[in-house]
């Protein structure tokens, strides 16, 4: 039963590959825009708002079918992209990264945002004081104090990344070896007779992962909090 | 030695206070609200006063019509915080390092000496959860004292304390303040730790300096 064939094995690996390039990728602007979401005050800020939370409520297929949009070959900015750095989303593994990003992206900004917005601002200032500039006291003291919940987005957006289906199939399609997910590669078992077997295999991995990925982030966060309760 | 004259509207609370002190040690003395932590904070850079002046030992920190405002990292005030304020993922001695670490000096002497002076050497490897309110304030004044200071704030440093605990810190801070060769700010509202250690006492109400008693 559980002997899995090339095709399964490729696209879990691919799943976790996409998965974490697309998670670690986002992660720098991420953080940045929880950060302008949690301290600065400007105009507009709900509009920002709004926009990082839309991959959430829009259905995927919308999401993918913008990417394909601005990311396609012909689209604004991808074709830009593929002019000046020869990087090409559409139809590609690095497509599906990207999707898997901008899908993972609202529940990362989100979780990093209520960490940042719980963080003691009174330590910032004392570290002011005492001679850090406002770069330096980020990284010494908000990031460390924020970190149990920049993990907790961070496997948020991952679980998140793994499942994505909808924008990813429509941004790049279902490519074996390339672009074919745990959930593309399921969803095409599900479509050809006698792949009820396969798709139960991929199904339980990909129950695993996400069971581990749960465990692990709250392991992390725990072990975090606990480091920096002393 | 402090200069300072600063307005501002926070919130309904109007601040405008204005005094002058060449005491090494100057008092800021008033009830809770009255605006010392305020004035505290401006001194310090982490309040912007909408117009106003501050010179600390002949250096202008802010001046709003000469469009001056150093930025708190670069003013060496050191504030001593009434809720100590240690960074809590850092042991006692990363914590009392600090600043040290960020003007490029290293363990030395000195830092060997303040932790001597303040009795904190048992407690370097802790954590500040670990440490007791008396213990927390002790090593708050330590790491105030080793960054360096152009000039000691000290914000009611003794007020979240009982009676047994500040009775615990009243000899240090008093040899310390005795000691002292940069100008210290000491806000309070307990008069037996004024008179202690103040040569000028500034006394604040409802955002407005009520009164400046010299002393000695």
């Amino acid at each position: 039963m559980f002997s899995f064939s090339a095709d399964e094995i490729d696209a879990i690996r691919l799943s976790l590959w996409v998965a974490s390039i697309g998670i670690a990728a986002s992660l720098p602007l991420g953080m940045f825009v929880a950060y302008v979401l949690a301290r600065w005050r400007f105009p507009g800020k709900i509009l920002l708002d709004a926009l990082v939370h839309m991959p959430l409520v829009l259905p995927p297929v919308v999401t993918g079918y913008i990417l394909l949009l601005l990311f396609g070959r012909k689209g604004a900015i991808g074709a830009w992209l593929e002019e000046t750095f020869g990087i090409v989303f559409s139809f590609r593994w690095t497509g599906a990264a990207l999707a898997a990003a901008v899908m993972g992206f609202p529940l990362m900004v989100r979780a990093i945002r209520l960490s940042l917005e719980s963080t003691d601002r009174r330590l910032e200032d004392a570290s002011r004081t005492l001679g850090a500039g406002r770069l330096v006291t980020f990284f010494l003291i908000t990031l460390p104090l924020a970190l149990p919940g920049i993990i907790a987005g961070l496997v948020l957006a991952f679980a998140k990344a793994l499942g994505e289906f909808g924008a990813t199939i429509t941004f790049v399609s279902n490519i074996p070896g390339e672009t074919r997910t745990l959930p593309s590669a399921i969803y095409t078992f599900t479509q050809i007779p006698g792949g009820d077997a396969g798709a139960f295999r991929l199904a339980v991995i990909a129950m695993i992962i996400a069971l581990a990925a749960l465990v692990i982030s709250e392991l992390l966060a725990r072990r975090t909090a606990a480091r920096i309760d002393g | 030695m402090f200069d300072v004259s600063v307005q501002a509207m926070l919130g309904e609370f109007n601040l405008d206070a204005s005094f002058r002190s060449e005491s090494i040690v100057t008092a800021l003395s008033g009830p809770s609200g009255s605006g010392k932590s305020s004035i505290v904070a401006a001194i310090a850079g982490l309040l912007t006063p909408k117009r106003g002046r501050i010179a600390v030992n002949g250096r202008t920190l802010f001046d709003s019509e000469a469009r001056i405002g150093i930025p708190a990292q670069k003013r060496g005030m050191r504030v001593v915080f009434q809720e100590s304020r240690l960074f809590p993922h850092f042991t006692v001695a990363q914590n009392l390092m600090f600043g040290r670490w960020l003007a490029g000096k290293k363990r030395d002497a000195q830092f060997d000496e303040i932790v001597a002076l303040l009795g904190i050497e048992p407690l370097l490897s802790r954590r500040p959860r670990k440490l007791s309110g008396g213990e927390r304030q002790r090593v708050a004044i330590g790491r105030a004292l080793l960054a360096e200071p152009q000039a000691l704030l000290l914000d009611e440093p003794l007020a979240s304390l009982d009676a047994a605990r500040k009775n615990e810190i009243i000899p240090y801070l008093t040899q310390l303040v005795a000691n002292a060769k940069i100008p210290v700010l000491y806000v309070s509202h307990s008069r037996d730790e004024i008179e202690l250690l103040a040569q000028t006492i500034v006394k604040i109400d409802g955002g407005r300096v009520t009164e400046i008693e010299k002393r000695r």
